[in-house]
């Protein structure tokens, strides 16, 4: 899942708008352009085509993936969950919530001396295989981690 | 005579507690012991976290939570409410001791001249209304509760620190502490009943908190953005067991959070936090 | 509109530590609003872009499957401190925010 982003860049007419843009100071030198955001990859129901549309099929499973996530979800809304990927050249890490109704929840492409490490909260509807996906020296690994995610909520 | 108030209370357990010239201070004690007994594990200071206590998962989240939580921008908002000057360009800081620092441990107190107990929400109160502003409905969390959750977190790391002096305050104390016990609702359950006798038992898949350490992290986030004062979760809780509920800010919570929090003194305050 | 999102960064050993806490509904489209019973339409950040001195470490894509107020959390290495963060994103509408820190 690259970002398309230096193609487009490469790409005839590419770099004159963007020169022209930032001559007009419509960006500044260090603006970024927006990632672009793989709506096929997001759409994909199920985790076999969400894995095939982020060129993922067949990953190997890793025990160097390490998912922190919770036994039980306090709250299915806020579920805090870190990846750390000890595999040499990790270069991009995505997180799957099998049981959601498009699996693909988030995707890191990581670079310039970016650990193989990510932090973040998800939501998860009901119990639930949380999966990684590292890629790594252009091949794919994978992890699981159940999270099991019960209606409660009142806690005091 | 006891057998009849301990039956009418609805539980066994507070043998003298329940008799009508036994002091806060033994009451407080009382429960301190009863939960030490059950819970020879759990550290004083660590009431704090309540049901927390009962489930390592649950608090490991809650840590991970509390490092950078989700309500920040409305504890900013809240900021935003304490430091804005009123009309007459006075501001909260100038009703309140050291700037409002340290002082929400010291609330609810039986204030002799109104002849009744006072929080720290109907401090705001006044505050606000000395200086020509409206007051706050204690049922608005878009006002109270947000400025609240800010402006009790001034007095974080101080100890809760309740007192209960002389004739009047002791019958409110024990107003307080008669609803806390008091069976009601269609469930017929008193506070006591969850949060005294069956804390550490799972109710609705959810583990019952000791009352020992609740008053003391009020407002919270609960679902980590709905901001919660302690008076509305009561309604909450009331309605959970099928009672009519009373009025935020009316006598009865009064009374009863007099009582709630004496029995959490010592305890740290921290405010806000994130519950599910 | 949106409100400013905040960034704390710090050493930890040859790494920078940056804990990110962004403000956004995160909408997922599936919610129906209360009163009026017509569904809430998705708003949520799509993309989300981390940059070292102006370098790029991390581009991420989320669904809205990202919990409310979105927290992210990631490390650099051979960072050091004084060292400029930026975190910008831009959601499904367009909207976007952006803010810098240094690394303490």
């Amino acid at each position: 899942m690259n970002s398309k982003r230096r193609t487009f860049l490469k790409t005839a007419g590419g770099a004159s708008t963007i020169a022209i843009a930032a001559a007009a100071g419509l960006i500044k030198p260090t603006e970024v352009l927006a990632v672009e955001w793989n709506k096929a990859a997001f759409d994909a129901k199920g985790v076999p085509d969400a894995m095939k549309a982020v060129g993922a099929a067949g990953a190997a499973d890793s025990k160097d993936i390490l998912i922190k996530a919770p036994d039980i979800a306090e709250n299915g809304a806020v579920v805090p969950i870190e990846v750390t990927s000890k595999i040499a050249g990790t270069s991009a890490i995505m997180l799957m919530v099998e049981k959601n109704p498009s699996p693909l929840t988030a995707n890191f492409d990581l670079s310039n001396g970016a650990d193989g490490y990510v932090s973040t909260r998800i939501k998860m509807g009901q119990t639930s295989n949380v999966r990684a996906v590292v890629k790594a020296g252009g091949k794919s690994y994978t992890a699981v981690k159940e999270v099991k995610v019960t209606i409660g909520g009142c806690g005091g | 005579m006891k057998k009849l108030l301990t039956a009418l209370l609805g539980t066994v357990l507070l043998f003298g507690a329940v008799a009508a010239n036994a002091t806060p201070e033994q009451d407080r004690k009382q429960l301190l012991d009863h939960y030490k007994n059950k819970f020879p594990n759990i550290k004083f200071e660590d009431y704090v976290y309540g049901a927390l206590n009962f489930n390592a998962d649950a608090l490991a989240q809650y840590h991970s939570i509390m490092e950078f939580p989700p309500y920040d921008s409305q504890f900013d908002q809240g900021k935003k409410m304490w430091e804005t000057p009123f009309k007459n360009g006075k501001r909260y800081a100038d009703c309140f001791p050291d700037g409002g620092k340290n002082n929400a441990g010291n609330y609810p107190y039986f204030d002799e001249n109104l002849g009744k107990v006072v929080t720290y929400e109907m401090a705001i109160n006044s505050c606000r209304k000395a200086n020509g502003e409206e007051e706050y409905a204690y049922n608005d969390m878009k006002t109270m509760g947000l400025l609240t959750a800010y402006s009790r977190s001034l007095s974080d790391g101080m100890k809760m620190n309740v007192r209960v002096e002389g004739p009047k305050a002791m019958a409110a104390f024990e107003k307080g502490k008669n609803f806390f016990y008091q069976r009601r609702g269609q469930l017929n359950f008193a506070c006591s009943t969850c949060h005294v006798q069956q804390v550490g038992n799972i109710l609705r898949t959810e583990y019952l908190s000791p009352a020992l350490g609740h008053a003391v992290h009020w407002p919270e986030f609960r679902a980590g953005d709905k901001v919660t004062t302690l008076q509305i979760r009561y309604n909450q809780c009331i309605k959970n067991v099928r009672a009519v509920p009373f009025k935020p800010g009316g006598e009865e919570y009064n009374n009863l959070e007099y009582f709630h929090s004496y029995i959490s003194n010592g305890l740290p305050m921290q405010t806000p936090v994130f519950r599910k | 509109m949106a409100q400013p999102m905040k960034i704390r960064a710090t050493m930890e050993g040859d790494s920078a530590n940056i804990k990110v806490l962004m403000n956004h509904a995160m909408e997922t489209g599936q919610r129906k609003d209360a009163k009026t019973g017509q569904v809430i339409p998705a708003h949520f950040i799509q993309t989300v872009t981390a940059q070292m001195n102006g370098k790029t470490v991390l581009e991420a894509q989320w669904s809205q499957a990202v919990s409310k107020n979105p927290f992210l959390g990631f490390k650099v290495k051979g960072a050091k401190a004084g060292d400029k963060v930026n975190v910008s994103w831009v959601d499904n509408k367009g909207d976007k925010n952006s803010a810098d820190a240094t690394v303490a």
